[in-house]
């Protein structure tokens, strides 16, 4: 039996030098997962504004940077709407030949265990989803974790953020499957079972950065003429 | 072989299939399930499990006479959790998008029940070297055997390995479809399952 000085000695070396170690790696990575994590932002912008055209396609690092300085231009607004130089939030819209292909706009909030971050991206008539992603969360895999999946993103897009007179509505993800007879079905988007409470986080956060962002896309909207 | 000698051959080569940590011993299999999925995160967690499991046998082979016997679980722990977490940063900084779609599990090795148990039963009482074999012998075994199961499971459940297209698209046209079920979890139970018994079968395993 060893003395109790040399079990809390011994423990104490361990720890110092395990924990020398670890952080020694972690700071000299930090640099290099960062860069990773903006690339993995970059990627899921331009995801949710349908480029490249074709899903499938993987890209390296610097053609996303590259893709994104080339098609994206970030937009800064206001609490009303307004695209000024330092407002409080930003917008990522496509550029393409015929002005806007489309803005992103970041949504976060939680989910059930974590926080959940992603891109809903708007077509430029200002009312129609036309994507989404979520590139960051922690909730259980293959039940909330689902939500980043293709399957469940794509049910988003062609759906509506706004009624047949023009009033915002949320995009709301109900249980089960979306019926074709269901009469809002055009702002309903399917469930994923197993995962009721992540969806339910995810229906409250963007309809809080919809809310946000309403003035900005009310704006589009009315330049659009309606 | 003469580079090992025949007790190190036998070391590193019974975890592959006599006892195999998964399919003998039924250790690992949360894991197994999990990974499994698709064929790139089934390698890059075998390369995380041996790299973890053989370093920290190692590590503890060579503390086994300084480590105190009250605290020796503590201490394998450190050992363990400070190497997958080394691990994860790795793979966090150099294959981003893999550590993503291993999400949680790269740090659940952690809890793998192999590493703690090959550190505990073989680490604790060999020689580094051996222990180093042991580790890399039972990480192989494990890792065969998910690799294994996500052949089948990518083929089946998504039509390719390794990422690569392998049915041919006038298949689907002629109305094949992928196995949903060897997508979601059952399916690799069901897959573990089989690989369990035709390997009990060729061996003749026997319960003891």
């Amino acid at each position: 039996m060893r003395s109790n000085l040399y079990v809390i000695s011994f423990m104490s070396a361990i720890t110092v030098v395990l924990g020398l170690l670890l952080s020694v790696a972690a700071t000299s990575l930090a640099e290099r997962q960062e860069m990773n994590v903006q690339i993995d932002m970059k990627k899921n912008i331009l995801s949710s504004l349908n480029i490249p055209e074709d899903a499938s396609a993987k890209l390296t690092g610097d053609e996303i940077q590259t893709l994104f300085e080339e098609r994206i231009e970030e937009l800064s607004i206001d609490e009303k709407g307004n695209i000024v130089t330092d407002g409080a939030y930003s917008v990522f819209k496509k550029k393409s030949a015929e002005g806007a292909g489309g803005y992103a706009i970041p949504v976060s909030g939680k989910g059930l265990w974590s926080t959940v971050y992603g891109y809903l991206a708007i077509e430029p008539d200002g009312e129609t989803v036309k994507g989404i992603t979520f590139y960051k969360h922690g909730e259980t895999p293959g039940l909330g974790g689902e939500i980043d999946k293709e399957w469940f993103t794509s049910s988003f897009v062609g759906k509506k953020i706004v009624d047949v007179t023009g009033n915002p509505v949320a995009l709301e993800i109900i249980k089960g499957i979306v019926l074709p007879t269901d009469s809002e079905a055009f702002h309903r988007v399917d469930g994923i079972s197993g995962a009721t409470l992540t969806c339910k986080g995810v229906n409250q956060f963007l309809a809080k950065d919809l809310a946000i962002y309403e003035p900005f896309f009310k704006n589009i909207r009315y330049e659009g003429g309606k | 072989m003469s580079l090992l000698s025949k007790k190190s051959q036998q070391v590193l080569v019974d975890p592959l299939v006599h006892n195999n940590p998964i399919s003998s011993q039924i250790l690992g299999i949360c894991s197994a399930l999990a990974v499994t999925v698709k064929m790139d995160t089934a390698v890059v967690m075998t390369l995380a499990v041996m790299f973890v499991l053989s370093l920290s046998n190692t590590v503890i082979s060579l503390l086994r006479n300084y480590i105190p016997g009250r605290v020796r679980i503590i201490v394998q722990l450190t050992v363990i959790a400070s190497l997958v977490i080394f691990a994860d940063q790795i793979l966090r900084a150099y294959m981003y998008d893999i550590s993503k779609q291993l999400s949680v599990f790269v740090g659940l090795i952690i809890t793998n029940c192999i590493v703690m148990g090959r550190a505990e039963a073989f680490a604790m009482q060999n020689t580094p070297g051996k222990s180093f074999l042991d580790g890399l012998g039972n990480a192989l075994g494990y890792g065969s055997i998910l690799i294994l199961v996500s052949f089948f499971r990518e083929l089946l459940g998504s039509g390719s390995v390794l990422g690569f297209q392998m049915v041919p698209q006038a298949f689907y046209d002629l109305g094949y479809l992928n196995v949903g079920l060897m997508v979601l979890s059952p399916g690799a139970f069901i897959i573990l399952g089989l690989i369990i018994w035709v390997q009990r079968t060729v061996i003749k395993f026997e319960e003891v």
